[in-house]
């Protein structure tokens, strides 16, 4: 391997969430040292992600098969969708196991920023999930919205609860409040008043 | 070189993993952006949200360079209206119609005083009525303020019901009623009588964001921002 070939792979390294260029170096190093074992395989295996993952034609989740595993999941509650901004966040929720229904994926927010609009967001394969089968059955009875607690993330929930209003579903979305191991005295004056807002019987 | 001061975060565009650059409108700096490090991180994303009061120090070597904020929280405005749509709206509005509207580093402590009270007054029944006098005075801070004192067209100053679009005076009933299809309404609350309500603010809103539009976007090549777009469609106006 040539040097440009080693400067490039660290260069690309470098590009990855959680690497700067020192920490490619090693990663680089650590790779041309077990070529056979690690890098071959690894390489193969981003060949092989790259040409089969796809995004799932209903929800919008990451799988190597056009409909994902969750959507073709028959165990799981097909009336409840939970929305999510990102794969990240829907993989999060799936990490706690609280949740047996199926997901929907935006892909964002609504940011003034980075110029997404209503437009951007994968709001209209929602509707079309929410959409009465020709009995009249209601697919879909509960959508929970389980975005930000950010100004962002609370204007694209507020944004999408309207867009659902008559469309026959119930909107929910996640509470506010402390956080599992949170001590009062740290939190954040925000938090704590959500909490209290969102306070129950005891 | 480095300065403190209070300053409301407008925006906060991400920068690598972690920092993020912060558009804040100072009260003695006028809009003032800066590098935050860490600022999408769980420690300080909700300080860093559009419409927060923050106790703000820059430093950097030069002054013309982005340089680096460090902030701590004074007051979380964004928190207690992130559960009500219509004044998350004007808060996202406020935040986008000040980044987009006032030149940067240029003191315009008016339009900061008038956020901070748009900020508490979200908090009230008369919000709405508040933005649009904002906007106002962000006209006029701008050099291009609305002239309401008298009619335009010698009629009677009491009963002052349209602005002219191409001067930004007002004009009378009698003054105005025939030239009314080319007149902007001028809502009662701006005029000195009526209480306001959700007519007189979308009457408000179009007024403003005309001479907006007119003074302050177009020479830009700028479109109003989306998020006063969403605000003004939270109130229709009836023809």
């Amino acid at each position: 391997m040539a040097i440009s070939d080693i400067e490039r792979l660290i260069q690309l390294l470098a590009r990855l969430p959680g690497l700067g260029p020192r920490s490619a170096r090693r990663v680089a190093l650590q790779m041309i040292k077990k070529r056979e074992t690690l890098m071959l395989p690894l390489a193969a295996a981003l060949q092989q992600a790259a040409e089969s993952i796809r995004a799932c034609t209903i929800c919008g989740n990451l799988d190597t098969q056009e409909t994902c595993a969750i959507c073709r999941d028959p165990e799981r509650d097909a009336t409840i969708i939970c929305v999510a901004e990102e794969v990240g966040d829907l993989w999060a929720i799936e990490r706690s196991g609280a949740f047996k229904g199926r997901y929907h994926v935006l892909g964002g927010t609504l940011s003034a920023l980075d110029g997404r609009g209503p437009d951007q967001l994968n709001v209209a394969a929602l509707m079309d999930r929410l959409r009465p089968a020709d009995d009249g059955t209601m697919p879909v009875r509960e959508v929970i919205l389980a975005l930000s607690v950010t100004v962002d993330g609370q204007t694209t929930g507020h944004y999408i609860a309207e867009r659902l209003a008559g469309a026959g579903v119930s909107v929910t979305r996640l509470a506010h409040g402390v956080p599992v191991g949170g001590e009062l005295d740290y939190l954040d004056d925000g938090t704590l008043s959500a909490a209290l807002k969102a306070r129950g019987p005891a | 070189m480095h300065w403190t001061d209070s300053g409301i975060v407008l925006s906060v565009r991400p920068h690598g993993e972690s920092s993020a650059v912060v558009q804040m409108l100072t009260q003695n700096q006028g809009r003032h952006a800066g590098l935050v490090r860490g600022a999408q991180g769980k420690r300080l994303s909700g300080v860093y949200q559009p419409g927060n009061l923050v106790s703000v120090r820059w430093s950097g070597r030069l002054a013309e360079h982005l340089g680096n904020f460090e902030c701590e929280l004074v007051e979380s405005y964004a928190a207690r209206v992130l559960d009500d749509p219509p004044r998350l709206a004007a808060l996202s509005a406020a935040a986008a119609v000040s980044e987009r509207a006032l030149p940067e580093r240029e003191s315009h402590a008016a339009c900061y005083e008038g956020f901070l009270v748009l900020l508490e007054a979200l908090s009230g029944e008369h919000w709405a009525e508040v933005y649009v006098r904002w906007e106002m005075a962000v006209l006029a801070e701008l050099g291009f303020g609305l002239d309401l004192s008298a009619c335009a067209g010698g009629g009677a100053n009491d009963q002052l019901a349209y602005v002219s679009p191409r001067t930004g005076r007002a004009v009378s009933l009698a003054a105005g009623e025939p030239y009314r299809d080319r007149l902007l309404p001028l809502p009662g609350f701006l005029g000195g009588r009526g209480g306001g309500g959700p007519d007189e603010v979308a009457q408000g809103l179009a007024l403003t964001g005309f001479f907006l539009e007119r003074h302050v976007f177009a020479p830009h090549h700028q479109a109003p921002p989306a998020a006063r777009q969403r605000l003004a469609e939270r109130f229709p106006v009836v023809p």
